[in-house]
């Protein structure tokens, strides 16, 4: 049976319509790349190259001999690096615990750990921030403007990644080659590391891969925590754009940051190719009630939602009510008025996110549903899977590249006809949608995939024609997964900093663009009302999270 | 000539430099039941996806009743095919899958058939059913009321039972042949089972590497197998040269020709050549003992009793078959 399925899978003939319907359906997704991502970025790397005289390679040759940039991408390198590790050394027994183990509010707490991947940039920066500052908490530790921070920020977001991802296979691993290792005389320790440590590879290797690109671009949070000693490539740029306008030296790091993206997704794509492998030979979700020997892990994990997770999100919660005159409200209320900095009031502003965000999530899951069911073909043809495979790297690369450069980018290409979009708010949607984009696809393609190829020619045995085929089959079935990437669009659309800090007009500001100036003044009123707009930027992120993941299907991976 | 069912001719699938069917011609007739009988990788479920216009075909054609059917899409062919694991569509309940074909009626029209159909499998009633509340063979039956609904000028039927346990097998394929005769739906029947085969097909079509060896009643592919390749897929062995099988008592084999001695064909005679016997196993109440015949080969006996180190025995000309000598 295995070899007659095996030769049934390559041709798909005659029930998925016609090649040249998805060859339209894959120009809208990759037309809006050209003109929103790769031209704005293509622009502003060409400037690097260009001066008064002509072309020319000596601003980037001026920025690569300076000792202040290989100071600051040694700064991304170990920072990532660091991140990277510790989150998968306290992520791998996380997804032991919740994804391989069974006890009573287990959903809450998997629910609890995924919170903090949603969570705006700015607002973790402002709770490890209020955290880590001399007079906070944890202000003994010295930890403020320090590597320690930015790391253990990093880690707090990507530590779910690392969780789902993992716990995705693990939970999918037949444990009886662990019992087989076992009755074969081998000790617990040793099963972990000959047997399931390495079937798990694959996730994890993907795991951190993605890891370290999320940590590599980290922009709002290195920026509100690094202070002026600590800083990124993405940082850089943005300090080299908007302080000291010099656009060839931004160029130039942009380029590097190109360098490492583009590293870090080809190590991605080549090891959840062979994670999808592992997947099929797996069956179905495999868990057991907790062992008294299962304490190491659920030690570490405790610790780590505890400690890392809840603990700055409480503490910015308890200092949100802390104001001039005691515990209160006064916060909240202040956040109705517009201050002397910021013209709008915080109420505005969130009226203002909430309005982009739905738009670049309409944008987003529009096209992440084309991208999506383009990728998710089984061509028969050599030819045919290369162009799929290629087009799959293609949709990931916004994830990777700097945000400050897409929206430096927009600045300088759309600001003159074919696309004079400079003056409208559009803009800001756009580039929201093209961070979202990734995310939105990765959430869809593992539910089209999961469709057997042969319900479509069941239905089209059955009489089905391609429109009927996509209408009663794949349109249902995709709804599922709907849910959660809507939920991914509208938050990260709600969070989004990089890109948005460019594009945001003085008089039509977002949220985190008003958190992030509200930090930046003076007074301990103005902080005190950044915490507040935090908890309630926070609480609308992790409420549509919330709501999605309840409608949407139990479990997603992206990798 | 027109033929007035289906009509495959010459049929070739190719998968890259594999060649799966290789040039295969067959026919099934008003009301007949054909079934495709091989081992796996013989290209039987192969042929059957190029009839359904699941697979190009690389040469040859498909047609129904003189019309030339390679052109024409899967879903335009009125051909339904029911799958190994049914394919039940996860989204809808038991009507709404068994109803999916039956767009061109009105809802009271179509609620009426289903139910029809659902009696017809004996799942009278299962209608709101979510397809995740079945049983595997509660499944099958609803595949299979879903690939009858559309009343298919031919249905085909890919291993449609072998995801199920033996026991429930056996009924379920008395179910199908019930079915299918009661309905007069032509069908071509996929699997690797002669028993599956035999009690279903009124012809069944051997099927080797790509190439048909036989295609028969299944009275004649057991009396005469076409060649050596068939008569071992059966389940004859060993294979006697004309001297070796009148040792055995064999009253005068042609020359050039094997017999092959089938699962019945060595039997206890007081008058027989004495054979050892090599090994006993009980089956259910009786024995079968391996025997050494002349030549070296070892063969079936079923007995009785247990016998002992030596049996006497003799060829039953009803058990055995003439073949060619090819190799196998």
């Amino acid at each position: 049976m295995n070899r007659s399925r095996a030769v049934a899978l390559p041709g798909r003939h005659g029930v998925g319509g016609s090649p040249w319907l998805w060859a339209l359906a894959a120009v809208v997704p990759v037309g809006f790349l050209l003109a929103f991502f790769a031209w704005p970025v293509t622009a502003l790397v060409a400037r690097g190259f260009v001066d008064e005289t002509g072309f020319t390679l000596r601003g980037v040759s001026d920025v690569l001999a300076a000792p202040r940039t290989w100071r600051i991408v040694r700064q991304t390198l170990t920072q990532a690096v660091a991140g990277t590790v510790m989150a998968v050394l306290l992520g791998v027994p996380g997804a032991y615990v919740l994804y391989r183990r069974r006890f009573p509010g287990r959903r809450i707490l998997r629910a609890v750990v995924s919170v903090p991947f949603v969570l705006p940039t700015v607002v973790v920066g402002v709770a490890f921030r209020s955290l880590l500052t001399a007079s906070g908490p944890l202000g003994w530790l010295g930890w403020e403007e320090s590597l320690a921070a930015i790391v253990a920020a990093l880690v707090f977001f990507n530590y779910s990644v690392v969780v789902r991802t993992v716990g995705a296979l693990w939970s999918r691993l037949d444990p009886r080659a662990e019992d087989a290792a076992r009755t074969l005389g081998a000790s617990r320790l040793r099963v972990l590391a000959t047997v399931t440590l390495p079937a798990l590879a694959p996730a994890i290797a993907s795991a951190a891969a993605l890891t370290f690109l999320f940590c590599a671009s980290a922009f709002g949070v290195v920026l509100v925590l690094g202070g002026a000693s600590y800083g990124t490539i993405e940082t850089e740029i943005w300090y080299q754009t908007t302080q000291l306008l010099d656009l060839p030296a931004a160029a130039a790091l942009s380029i590097l940051q190109l360098v490492i993206v583009a590293a870090s997704l080809a190590v991605a794509n080549a090891t959840r190719a062979r994670q999808e492998r592992a997947l099929s030979l797996s069956g179905h979700p495999v868990d057991a009630p907790l062992r008294r020997s299962d304490w190491p892990a659920v030690a570490v994990t405790a610790a780590v939602v505890l400690g890392l997770l809840l603990l700055p999100l409480l503490n910015l919660v308890a200092r949100s009510f802390v104001t001039a005159d005691g515990p209160g409200w006064g916060n909240y209320a202040r956040l109705g008025r517009p201050t002397a900095q910021v013209t709008v009031s915080v109420w505005q502003a969130l009226a203002n996110s909430v309005v982009v965000a739905l738009a670049a999530t309409v944008l987003a899951v529009s096209l992440g549903l084309l991208v999506s069911y383009v990728l998710s073909r089984r061509p028969s043809s050599a030819a045919g899977q290369r162009v799929l495979r290629g087009l799959d790297a293609v949709f990931m690369l916004p994830l990777g590249v700097s945000a400050v450069t897409v929206g430096f980018g927009f600045l300088i290409t759309l600001n003159r006809p074919p696309l004079d979009l400079r003056s409208s708010w559009v803009l800001i949607p756009i580039a929201q949608a093209m961070v979202a984009l990734p995310l939105v696809v990765r959430t869809l393609l593992p539910t089209l995939r999961a469709i057997d190829p042969r319900l479509h020619e069941a239905a089209a045995s059955l009489g089905a024609g391609p429109g009927r085929i996509l209408r009663t089959i794949d349109a249902p079935l995709v709804l599922r997964g709907l849910g959660l990437a809507v939920g991914f669009a509208v938050s990260t659309s709600l969070g989004e900093f990089g890109a948005t800090s460019f594009l945001a007009r003085p008089d039509r500001p977002t949220l985190p663009v008003v958190i992030f100036m509200l930090i930046g003044r003076p007074g301990a009123e103005n902080v005190g009302m950044a915490m507040a707009a935090s908890v309630v930027l926070a609480v609308l992120t992790a409420g549509v999270m919330a709501v999605a993941e309840w409608i949407g299907p139990r479990e997603v991976t992206w990798w | 000539m027109v033929v007035s069912g289906l009509e495959v001719t010459g049929a070739v699938v190719r998968y890259g430099a594999r060649t799966a069917v290789d040039g295969v011609s067959l026919q099934v007739g008003p009301g007949e039941v054909v079934s495709l009988l091989g081992a796996s990788g013989s290209g039987k479920s192969s042929l059957l996806r190029a009839v359904a216009g699941l697979e190009p075909l690389a040469g040859g054609t498909v047609s129904w009743v003189g019309q030339n059917l390679v052109e024409v899409p899967v879903h335009k062919r009125g051909f339904v095919m029911m799958f190994q694991d049914g394919q039940l569509f996860p989204h809808l309940s038991v009507a709404g899958n068994v109803g999916y074909a039956l767009v061109d009626l009105d809802r009271r029209e179509r609620d009426r058939r289903v139910a029809e159909l659902l009696e017809l499998v004996g799942l009278g009633g299962y209608g709101p059913r979510p397809i995740t509340a079945l049983s595997g063979g509660q499944a099958q039956r609803v595949a299979l009321a879903r690939s009858l609904a559309p009343r298919p000028r031919l249905l085909m039927l890919d291993e449609p039972l072998s995801a199920l346990d033996a026991g429930l097998r056996e009924h379920l394929v008395g179910v199908l042949a019930g079915i299918l005769r009661v309905t007069g739906t032509p069908a071509l029947y996929v699997t690797h089972d002669q028993d599956e085969a035999f009690a279903i097909a009124d012809r069944v079509a051997v099927l080797d590497h790509g190439r048909l060896l036989q295609l028969d009643s299944p009275e004649a592919l057991w009396r005469h197998p076409a060649s050596r390749e068939v008569a071992a897929f059966l389940g004859y062995r060993p294979f006697l040269t004309a001297s070796q099988a009148r040792a055995l008592g064999w009253p005068a084999a042609p020359a050039g020709r094997l017999v092959a001695v089938g699962p019945l064909g060595l039997v206890e005679d007081p008058d027989g050549t004495v054979v050892p016997v090599r090994a006993v196993r009980p089956r259910r109440g009786t024995y079968e003992a391996d025997v050494e015949l002349p030549g070296g080969h070892l063969g079936r006996l079923r007995t009785a009793s247990s016998p002992g180190e030596g049996a006497k025995v003799r060829l039953d000309p009803a058990g055995c078959a003439l073949v060619g000598t090819g190799s196998a």
